[in-house]
């Protein structure tokens, strides 16, 4: 076996135009809006360095165990050497490899636990069965603005979460940004995260919770910071007035059926039972994850959420009229 | 080589065979599966005039699919990987079915219509305006006529 391996090796070498190729290719599949192979951030990328770090060691002890276990086949067997193989390859090296990799791998991740600093932007991420609700506060505002299943950053700021959980154990998990981190009913955990490039990451509840875990999504949405201003400052004001007659249509329905008995829509209704919908309609899923955005989707969800995502907390509205129906639709559409 | 059989359980027959050529024996299989052949329901989409000539099945299919309307989230639609939605009726056999939304006549022209603005033509119904253009209503269209009824268990 071992001829036939030192025969092919330099031909596979040889052969070193495709390996570039292998690699592109390989690599290209990683990237992704979920992933932990293409971080966005300087936590998942100290995540990502310690992955390929191991991938790498990980093959050569393989490579290294592989090679060791031809030795007793090809010499005869001599104690003494036997004896010092095993010393330095059994036991010394693990012993130094693992010494070293110790410390390091306590360090990755540390930019999740940098203290706040005074100006920070703090968001309070909250878990329930199976949604997410972002609470955005300011040091300089004292009230909190909330939205949900879409956490919208500004790019190159550290911001800190603090996570809390609504009755199960949940976690908060964006793998192009950082690692896991748990969500503790009746804790608050903390964590910092920094998003280095624009763009639209999805994040997902990473630790089982329930019959719809799968479906407990939400997006980050990173922006630069003067549209991230402009969103945030977009959020705290009261929805206006509807235009249209069937818009307000629409709104009235939304209230009399009593849909603000969870859902906030600020200025209109207000409850934190519910995910805040001041601005559902700009939202690029519903159900956290569950659907895409858009008024069809809305509409599909009023009328059977429990169908489309059994088991939460929303009933199925399956006793409107169809103009009520698409009422309702169209101005939770019109919420952006 | 033939075949040969014996057909006759009276004792005075019992000695004669019955001898086929295997020309007749074809004829007999041949027959046989002609019969079952003609056992098939004659196929229902010769409906000639439901053709949208502008649209696009293949692309209409990727419009649906990609759930950008929401089209599976009310309905079931064979072939299509996402929960069957249960708001709206089911879309397979929309190749033979006689009305949209039970109202309308299914002919091209009016589906295409229908698609792009429901409550327009049909005031009661629950299906909103979903926004789609007169080229995706027509991709959509010619792919809603591609689902034959499904099949009888």
């Amino acid at each position: 076996m071992l001829p036939i391996f030192i025969r092919w090796t330099p031909l596979m070498i040889r052969n070193s135009r495709s390996v570039p190729l292998l690699a592109c290719v390989t690599l290209a599949s990683c990237a992704g809006p979920q992933s932990a192979l293409d971080p966005a951030g300087p936590s998942a990328a100290s995540i990502h360095q310690l992955g390929i770090i191991m991938y790498i060691g990980a093959s050569a002890v393989t490579l290294l165990v592989a090679v060791l276990m031809l030795v007793p086949f090809m010499r005869k067997n001599d104690s003494r050497a036997n004896r010092k193989l095993f010393l330095w390859t059994g036991v010394l090296l693990p012993a130094v490899t693992l010494t070293a990799l110790v410390p390091y791998v306590l360090a990755v991740g540390h930019e999740t636990r940098t203290p706040a600093s005074p100006n920070q932007l703090s968001i309070d991420v909250t878990g329930s069965l199976y949604w997410w609700s972002m609470s955005y506060r300011r040091t300089s505002e004292l009230t909190e603005i909330a939205t949900a299943n879409e956490l919208r950053l500004p790019v190159g700021e550290p911001v800190e979460l603090s996570l809390r959980s609504n009755d199960v154990i949940h976690s908060f998990w964006a793998p192009n940004l950082a690692g896991k981190t748990d969500m503790i009913p009746g804790r608050v955990t903390r964590m910092v995260i920094q998003a280095d490039r624009p763009g639209i990451y999805r994040g997902q509840c990473a630790e089982y919770c329930g019959l719809q875990h799968s479906l407990m999504a939400f997006d980050v949405i990173v922006l630069p910071r003067r549209e991230f201003d402009a969103w945030l400052a977009r959020l705290t004001q009261p929805v206006r007035e509807p235009p249209a007659p069937e818009l307000q249509q629409g709104r009235d329905l939304f209230v009399s059926i009593g849909c603000g008995e969870c859902h906030t829509v600020r200025g209109v209704v207000e409850s934190r039972r519910g995910p805040d919908l001041t601005q559902v309609g700009a939202r690029r899923t519903i159900g956290a994850g569950t659907l895409p955005g858009g008024v069809g989707n809305i509409a599909a969800w009023i009328a059977s959420a429990q169908h489309l995502k059994p088991g939460n907390a929303m009933r199925s509205y399956d006793q409107l009229e169809g103009p009520q129906l698409r009422a309702l639709a169209y101005y939770l559409e019109s919420l952006k | 080589m033939c075949v040969r059989f014996n057909l006759s359980n009276d004792p005075g027959m019992s000695k004669e065979n019955l001898v086929m050529s295997r020309a007749s024996l074809a004829l007999i299989v041949f027959g046989c599966f002609t019969f079952i052949a003609g056992c098939r329901v004659p196929p229902t989409s010769s409906i000639p005039d439901r053709q949208v000539p502008e649209g696009d099945p293949i692309r209409g299919r990727a419009i649906v699919a990609s759930g950008a309307h929401g089209c599976t989230g009310c309905h079931a639609i064979p072939g299509i990987r996402a929960r069957s939605g249960v708001v709206g009726p089911p879309l397979g056999g929309m190749a033979q079915r006689s009305f949209i939304a039970g109202q309308l006549p299914n002919t091209p022209n009016v589906l295409v219509e229908f698609l792009q603005d429901p409550p327009a033509l049909v005031p009661r119904t629950g299906m909103p305006d979903v926004r789609v253009s007169l080229e995706e209503a027509r991709d959509i269209a010619a792919y809603l006529y591609t689902l034959d009824a499904p099949h009888d268990p």
